[in-house]
């Protein structure tokens, strides 16, 4: 376990859950591929902060990435909702209105 | 030894996990495969020595994939655990994007001079980090605090069905209210 492999393992999941996020149409499968990147830079962070420099503010920085998680799956609900309540619509492609 | 064969076993699983999201054919089987992602990710974690994000991880991550199982139930108006579904758009692309940033990733991985790592970690990294958020870093804590708090607000204003502009025009004068049940003292 190098700094290297555990970075070679945070930019696959990055990358997946980027095809998800660009990809999918649901609005839950595209917060889904937003997570999965989100978890490949806890990765990185955790593994940038053994391999370079394991003082307690990279762990702060961690706890950031968290919250922002948090935000955004609290937030995506949040917005889901109100979508599917307004339009009765679970699909980006029906919600395009600002599109272009 | 044991550390790297576990961090493989765990990366693959997490790598896989992670893939079968957009692979499985039902949003259930999607939610499940994430979370197993998150707890391989979260035992990394926890590999690399940091015990409290890494078990804060699996355990929100965890809590987070059941919510939106329960949320695909009420709202997406099928049984997600046995209804097939391939909803894409832009496949070809997308598949094009992510293969190019996996491949920028790497090149900067593997490109990169990394330093050599500078100092040691705390004998007791949990209270290392509980001591710098209650000192040198209080302001990033009041900040994720506030967030945290404002999210609280905003989400529930966006999911309610009815708020007070609602029920007193948008300008917050209409006596009555406008309930669809009238109720109350005097009414």
């Amino acid at each position: 376990m190098t700094l290297q492999t555990v970075l070679l393992v945070a930019a696959a999941l990055f990358s997946v859950g980027l095809y998800g996020a660009l990809s999918q149409q649901v609005v839950v499968m595209v917060m889904m591929g937003l997570e999965l990147m989100l978890n490949g830079l806890i990765l990185a962070a955790a593994g940038f902060w053994w391999f370079l420099a394991p003082d307690p503010s990279g762990q702060v920085l961690l706890l950031v990435i968290i919250a922002a998680m948090t935000v955004e799956m609290a937030m995506g609900f949040a917005v889901a909702t109100l979508l599917h309540r307004v339009r009765r619509v679970d699909m980006t492609d029906m919600a395009a209105d600002l599109s272009g | 030894m044991i550390t790297a064969i576990s961090f493989w076993v765990l990366a693959v699983v997490a790598v896989l996990s992670g893939a079968a999201v957009f692979w499985v054919n039902s949003m259930a089987r999607a939610s499940y495969s994430l979370a197993l992602s998150f707890i391989a990710v979260g035992v990394q974690v926890l590999l690399l020595q940091q015990n409290y994000i890494g078990v804060v991880t699996i355990l929100m991550m965890v809590m987070e994939m059941a919510v939106m199982a329960v949320y695909m139930v009420m709202f997406m108006g099928m049984n997600p655990a046995l209804m097939p579904m391939s909803m894409v758009h832009d496949k070809r692309q997308a598949l094009a994007v992510a293969v190019g940033v996996f491949v920028a990733l790497t090149a900067g991985v593997l490109l990169v001079p990394w330093p050599a790592r500078r100092g040691a970690p705390a004998e007791d990294v949990t209270a290392a980090l509980g001591e710098e958020l209650m000192g040198p870093k209080m302001l990033a804590m009041i900040t994720v605090g506030v967030v945290m708090a404002v999210t609280i607000v905003a989400g529930v204003v966006l999911a309610a069905h009815r708020t007070r502009y609602d029920r007193f025009g948008d300008d917050l004068r209409r006596r009555p209210a406008h309930d669809p049940q009238p109720g109350g003292v005097g009414r």
